[in-house]
């Protein structure tokens, strides 16, 4: 009989009908059940379900390891709480602006890591091709060009974006794994940037002093305190307003929407956030006896403007959609219709011009762009800060703000133990071993969320 | 067994559609499985294969295949491995070309010649690796690659109610929330998905490679019922199973295929597990299987 020939696939899998029916029969209630149950969560998304039922679901994504920005938080806080009762100078409204102000390029650098960590990919170029177009700024806007600051910043963005398309299209067509091609554009764009400035300035120690305004006051020009006050307020009510807005259309159409009470908490988090910006940076942080200075740095602004934008553009476009699902199941994505090698591209030449904006920000609080400025040193902070604010080094998750969250863990641990006179050793060691930490938590979730 | 699931989907059918109307138009792009009229009556030739032949050099993949698809019903695919189960439905969706014979699609002959002009027919496929992003929803994973929106920007309120229409219609409610990530969701839970993925756009034909191959009993259950309610709302089905107590739960016609060739083809009463089994195996039935094989489909030839 052909049932026990063996070799036969199907012979295997087709047991008696009887004992399969049975067990139909005593899945068919329970599944009866189960569907009626949920299909009340489907239907009828839980507009009325209250805070409990969204922070349950919410504590289940954390454990499946879509944790959002709660853990990098409250590492914040306790990394804060340390370094205060150590020295208490670390909360002074002069030392927290100092902090913006170092954590600003490690931001720009780790959001415009987002993108391509996004993808599965890495850019350990963008240290020293962001620095490379930061030369360029600086270059321009120098005498004897004095181009004026915007066509300057123009010319250094499009640098680095250039310099993103190109190792891009490396990548994408020639298939070569970004890590290689990145890391050789590490130490050509160091080249590069030693020859730039040196070519440029022969005379001056391989340093062109910034003396645009514009360009000097990204760091040190502040916001008028009342003005400061304004748009902030101004800000978080657009925020409010887009939010609830929105939240309550979705409630409107039936949909999952967090209840009014997450709404109004998540405005009333940022209120105070900006609230407590504003004040700090209002404070007089001028040295006794010297200039009073106090508002918000530039920087801030133009920091959270990028944020934002991004933050957008990868929410809400198709553009940000295919990132996430390329990163997520780059076949899939390419079955679905979706032009894979043009998204790749699009995004390291972003993770470019964002890498550049960075360096800008950075050559204004070196007062001047260098030609030994660590673009090494600085691309891993940046990788860090990504992957320490809840970005997966495997791709397909991870968002901005992760980068913002990462890049002032950073730029705190960086700044505190500077105040506690740590060495560069320790620091580099300590530094070390928070990435290390915040990679061992993105690699067990990713198991966690397979099992 | 077949004929109880057979007039259960038939009960079914009726109550599927008077949820879809009700929904209709609410959604402003695809209406997917909200426009009964877009599939044919119950048995309703859809697609007729004749004299399909597919070489890959020396092997013979596909030796003269004879096979109709009538609408709203489900064919089940059978065949020992090797058999030429995959080649045949990458045939059909635009994977390989054939090297001869013809397709008829409504009566008319086709090329297909791309999986693209696969899906603007009608055809949609359903592989085995389902190819869903897990770190996306539901809803993303069903729209990927077809977002609705104004220019660059998403409309998810509009993706969001037409995926829910679609995932109701197929009565796939057993999901917490369809803004979950995939990746959090059963096997059969992305079974489902990927089956309302591919037939929310207009779909004639949904064509599923081992549908509930690796899922436990409930979640089986589950995804046959899925293909039943597909069947119901008059979309022509073919499914390719190894496991014969799913392909007889589910399936109103077989087609059993053996060394690339069509060996017995008919109504799913006309077979049992046992005369099945020999002709997937032997090729040829030592009983009554091989009287089906020039049987027509019910309706026209």
């Amino acid at each position: 009989m052909a049932v026990d020939e063996p070799g036969s696939g199907a012979t295997v899998t087709a047991p008696a009908g009887g004992e399969a029916s049975e067990l139909a029969v005593t899945t068919g209630p329970l599944d009866h059940r189960d569907a009626e149950a949920l299909e009340h969560d489907l239907l009828a998304p839980p507009a009325d379900a209250g805070l409990r039922t969204y922070v349950s679901a919410w504590l289940a994504r954390v454990r499946s390891g879509d944790s959002g920005v709660l853990p990098v938080l409250v590492g914040l806080v306790v990394i804060v709480i340390l370094f205060q009762t150590q020295n208490s100078y670390f909360l002074t409204a002069g030392n927290l602006a100092n902090l913006l102000e170092q954590g600003a390029p490690f931001v720009m650098l780790g959001m415009a890591e987002v993108f391509v960590l996004l993808l599965g990919e890495i850019d350990l170029s963008i240290g020293y091709s962001g620095a490379v177009g930061a030369a360029v700024t600086v270059i321009l806007a120098y005498p004897p060009i004095n181009f004026g600051w915007a066509l300057a910043i123009a010319a250094g963005l499009a640098t680095t974006a250039g310099v993103g398309f190109l190792q891009g299209q490396l990548i994408t067509r020639l298939r070569l794994p970004s890590f290689v091609v990145t890391l050789a554009g590490l130490l050509f764009w160091e080249g590069f940037l030693i020859w730039l400035i040196n070519n440029q300035s022969p005379s001056n120690g391989g340093s062109i002093r910034i003396l645009d305004p514009v360009l000097h006051n990204i760091i040190y020009g502040t916001i008028n305190p009342a003005v400061g006050w304004i748009a902030m307020a101004v800000g978080v009510a657009i925020f409010g307003v887009l939010t609830a807005r929105r939240d309550q259309r979705r409630r409107a159409s039936g949909l999952i929407a967090p209840p009014i009470g997450f709404t109004l908490l998540k405005i009333a988090g940022m209120a105070a956030a900006g609230i407590v910006l504003v004040v700090v940076c209002n404070i007089n942080r001028g040295v006794h006896g010297g200039f009073a200075i106090r508002g918000v740095p530039w920087v801030v602004p133009i920091v959270l403007a990028f944020v934002v934008g991004w933050t957008f553009l990868l929410n809400r476009t198709r553009f940000g959609r295919y990132v996430y699902a390329i990163g997520g199941n780059s076949e899939a994505a390419r079955r679905a219709g979706i032009n894979v090698r043009r998204i790749r591209l699009q995004a390291f030449t972003l993770a470019g011009l964002t890498a550049a904006a960075g360096m800008i920000i950075y050559a204004s609080r070196l007062g001047s762009m260098s030609s030994d400025v660590d673009g090494g040193q600085i691309v891993l902070y940046a990788v860090a800060a990504a992957v320490i604010g809840g970005a997966s080094l495997f791709g397909g998750r991870g968002k901005m703000v992760h980068a913002l969250l990462g890049g002032i863990v950073i730029a705190t641990i960086y700044n505190g133990m500077g105040l506690l006179d740590f060495s560069a050793a320790v620091q580099y060691m300590v530094t070390a071993l928070v990435l290390l930490a915040a990679v061992t938590v993105d690699a067990l979730s990713r198991r966690g969320r397979v099992a | 067994m077949t004929n109880d699931s057979t007039t259960a989907a038939a009960s079914e059918s009726h109550a599927v559609k008077g949820a879809r109307s009700a929904s209709a138009g609410r959604a402003p792009g695809p209406s997917g499985l909200a426009n009964g009229g877009n599939a044919g009556a119950a048995g309703e030739l859809l697609l007729s294969l004749r004299g399909i032949s597919k070489r890959f050099g020396p092997v013979t993949a596909l030796d003269h295949v004879d096979l109709d698809i009538p609408a709203g019903q489900v064919t089940a695919l059978v065949g020992d491995n090797g058999a030429g189960k995959s080649t045949l439905i990458k045939t059909i969706s635009g994977i390989w070309q054939p090297d001869d014979g013809e397709l008829f699609w409504n009566g008319e002959p086709v090329y297909v010649r791309t999986p693209r002009e696969a899906a603007d027919l009608g055809i949609a496929t359903v592989y085995q690796d389902l190819a869903l992003c897990d770190n996306l929803d539901i809803v993303q994973n069903m729209f990927l690659g077809r977002e609705l929106g104004h220019y660059a920007l998403l409309d998810e309120t509009s993706m969001e109610l037409s995926a829910k229409d679609t995932l109701s219609g197929l009565s796939v409610t057993s999901v917490r929330s369809i803004r979950q990530p995939v990746g959090s969701l059963s096997g059969g839970q992305r079974q489902a998905v990927a089956v309302a993925r591919a037939v929310m756009w207009q779909a004639k034909l949904a064509i599923m490679d081992e549908p509930t191959a690796a899922l436990g009993v409930a979640q089986t259950t589950m995804v046959l019922d899925v293909i039943r309610k597909l069947a119901a709302g008059g979309i022509a089905v073919i499914v390719i199973s190894h496991n014969l107590n799913d392909v007889f739960e589910v399936a109103d016609r077989l087609a059993v295929l053996h060394l690339g060739r069509l060996v017995a083809s008919g109504p799913a009463s006309q077979f049992d597990t046992q005369s099945t089994v020999e002709i997937m195996t032997t090729g040829a039935a030592s009983q009554r299987g091989r009287v089906a094989v020039a049987d027509p489909p019910e309706g026209k030839d």
